[in-house]
């Protein structure tokens, strides 16, 4: 039997006799041919380094995790400087939010982080909530613990996966998504979809768990540290994402805060703040459960604090599920919750009611509150500011991906392109919420 | 109450104007020309130690004789307190305010954000240009009151101006300029660079 050899060279583009890649000499030709096209009239322009490159990296690009464009200025292949460009999911939530109704904002808060949206819904409600002065129902407290760690779990699963992907891995990639799946299961079950949620109502929530809710979520959480040990086993030690992932950047707890990070982010520079332990709100005080801190700052660490807090929302969400009481979700004021529909239908009281608050809405006193939620990506505040209208004067959203993203020039300056792309999928961004 | 409010008030007392409370938080007026000093006392006294700025944002009432106004929420994290700070402008009047920057990184783009929804300028920001809208955006700051909900242009307009967008435009070096703040790198960076390293870990050795 005869050995077949095959011409590398003939065979793929790129590749040379040997099969090492063909080097491209960059940015040799000076300024003219680095500069993108359309550029020919800027004539004036500042000289740029002869040696220096200009990449334009997305809004299109797999690994920008979304619509964010990245102009890197590249000197070789470290980056010098990284110009982050957003906006391009901008919608004016806040502004549609002073033309509704407070119970018509929530299905735009789903669109924001739409990657965590029933723990939006919940930090919307807890404002307009507190803004109102309404105190909600031991069991509500308990069914919104449990959608805010539901949406933890899924969003770091998306998150866990992605990177992964970014970094070279793809088998992470589908078992993260299949333990997503399931809890988009339990979702649907709830609210009849998988990710415009709309879960709460100012006072309650849009229902109670349907039947089977509860054993499905526990068979997940007797299930789900299984796939948690299997991503633990297969990144933590693994030299591929050890290598790509430590030592890169990395910011000091002075610098996490002094650029007003939050969430893992702030965490993992080694800052133990969490808002539920903190600041609690939903009684999380009285839950059991840990907050990971890292210790330098680096991807790695960001890494190893979202896995283990994926560990602690298993641990809440199965102590939720114990102590869920029975009792009403909503709040018994016929000002605030809808009337059921047969009463609404068979009782004057009832129908003035449902009238009254489907076309006047629920007024809010004059007044303003500030409400900040931990998010799976970092601090999500709500600030409500009402003139005594049924619709506020006011409602902006602190984007804790926004405000994390802000800091990506600061980590990638000094690193490898590749390293860029691994600093960028750390920050855990959902354009929907940087832009709004 | 905050117990910040009297604190600051024996020390910046002229800065310092009415005193509200919402829904348990406290809200403290400042005059806008002691602005930067105010929030740099209350960053830098050891007893107040407000060294998380937990978001800057703007309201403008519907009400048009009321002023806008710019806020600014801080936080301690070591003790957990929260205070709220509001500085007042006349909307007829010239809109501009010390930028913070200076003080917290992470105002850069929460300034940014509000310069762009709402005209407020911040003298001394770095980089102060929109940021969620795009940049040759001519129909105004969206989040005033003034501005309607589907934009001062009409359909036909926006869609006309669109198609004649240049968006190559955006993709010159001299509008970014990047290269002539190329020698604006702090100089440890400047350094590591032609060195041509990498990024350290701060705890390492």
């Amino acid at each position: 039997m005869t050995r077949r050899t095959v011409e590398l060279e003939l065979a793929t583009p790129g590749v040379d006799a040997q099969g090492h890649p063909v080097r491209v000499p960059l940015g040799a030709a000076g300024p003219a041919a680095t500069a993108p096209a359309g550029t020919a009239e800027a004539g004036d322009a500042p000289p740029f380094p002869e040696q220096h490159m200009l990449i334009n990296l997305g809004p299109q690009h797999p690994a920008t995790h979304g619509v964010l464009r990245l102009v890197v200025e590249l000197e070789g292949e470290m980056v010098v400087r990284v110009i982050p460009n957003v906006g391009y999911l901008h919608s004016g939530f806040e502004k549609l939010g002073e033309y509704r109704h407070y119970n018509q904002i929530i299905p735009l808060t789903d669109r924001t982080d739409y990657l965590s949206p029933m723990a939006n819904n919940v930090g919307f409600a807890l404002a307009a909530e507190r803004l109102m002065g309404i105190e909600i129902t031991p069991r509500c407290t308990v069914l919104r613990v449990i959608a805010c760690e539901m949406s933890r779990v899924i969003s770091h699963m998306v998150w866990l996966g992605t990177t992964a992907i970014d970094l070279g891995a793809f088998t992470p990639f589908l078992w993260a998504f299949q333990e997503r799946e399931r809890i988009y299961n339990l979702q649907e079950m709830w609210t009849g979809a998988r990710l415009t949620t709309s879960v709460t109502r100012v006072g309650g929530m849009l229902a109670d768990v349907p039947d089977g809710f509860g054993p499905g979520l526990r068979h997940f959480t007797e299930t789900f540290p299984n796939t948690l040990d299997e991503l633990d086993r297969v990144l933590t030690r693994n030299a591929v994402w050890v290598g790509r992932t430590q030592g890169i950047g990395a910011l000091t707890a002075a610098e996490a805060i002094n650029h007003s990070l939050s969430g893992p982010m702030l965490r993992a520079s080694g800052v133990p703040y969490d808002l539920r332990r903190d600041k609690p709100y939903l009684d999380y005080d009285s839950y059991d459960f840990d907050v990971p801190v890292g210790e330098h700052g680096d991807v790695y660490d960001r890494y190893l604090v979202r896995l283990e807090e994926c560990r602690q929302a298993n641990r809440i969400l199965a102590q939720a599920l114990e102590r869920l009481p029975d009792g009403p979700v909503n709040v018994a004021d016929p000002r605030v919750i809808l009337p059921a529909k047969s009463r609404a239908m068979n009782d004057m009281e009832a129908m003035i009611y449902h009238f009254k608050q489907v076309m006047e809405g629920v007024k809010a006193p004059v007044g303003e509150a500030y409400v900040g939620i931990e998010n799976p990506k970092g601090e999500l505040g709500t600030y409500l500011v009402s003139d005594g209208t049924a619709k506020p004067v006011r409602w902006r959203i602190r984007p804790p991906s926004f405000i994390n993203l802000s800091a990506l020039p600061k980590m990638a300056e000094g690193h490898l392109l590749s390293d860029l792309i691994a600093i960028n999928a750390s920050v855990d961004i959902v354009m929907g919420e940087v832009d709004r | 109450m905050n117990p910040s409010v009297d604190a600051l008030r024996a020390t910046l007392g002229s800065a310092i104007g009415r005193v509200g409370e919402s829904c348990g938080d406290t809200i403290v007026y400042v005059a806008a020309e002691r602005l930067r000093d105010v929030l740099g006392w209350l960053r830098d006294t050891p007893g107040e130690a407000y060294d998380y700025l937990v978001d800057i944002t703007a309201v403008e009432y519907r009400d048009r004789e009321r002023p806008l106004e710019v806020v600014y929420s801080l936080r301690s994290l070591a003790r957990g307190a929260e205070l709220r700070v509001k500085v007042e402008l006349d909307p007829r009047g010239e809109l501009m305010l010390d930028s913070v920057v200076p003080l917290w990184q992470g105002a850069n783009w929460l300034e940014r954000e509000v310069y762009d929804m709402f005209g407020v300028s911040f003298r001394g920001h770095p980089d102060l240009r929109r940021i969620l809208m795009w940049e040759t955006y001519a129909e105004g700051y969206p989040l005033r009151k003034d501005f309607p909900l589907r934009g001062r242009f009409s359909r036909a307009e926006q869609v006309r101006q669109a198609l004649a967008a240049n968006p190559e435009a955006h993709y010159s070096l001299d509008e970014l300029s990047i290269a002539a703040a190329a020698a604006d790198l702090p100089t440890d960076m400047q350094e590591r660079l032609r060195r041509g390293e990498r990024g350290t870990l701060p705890h390492s050795e």
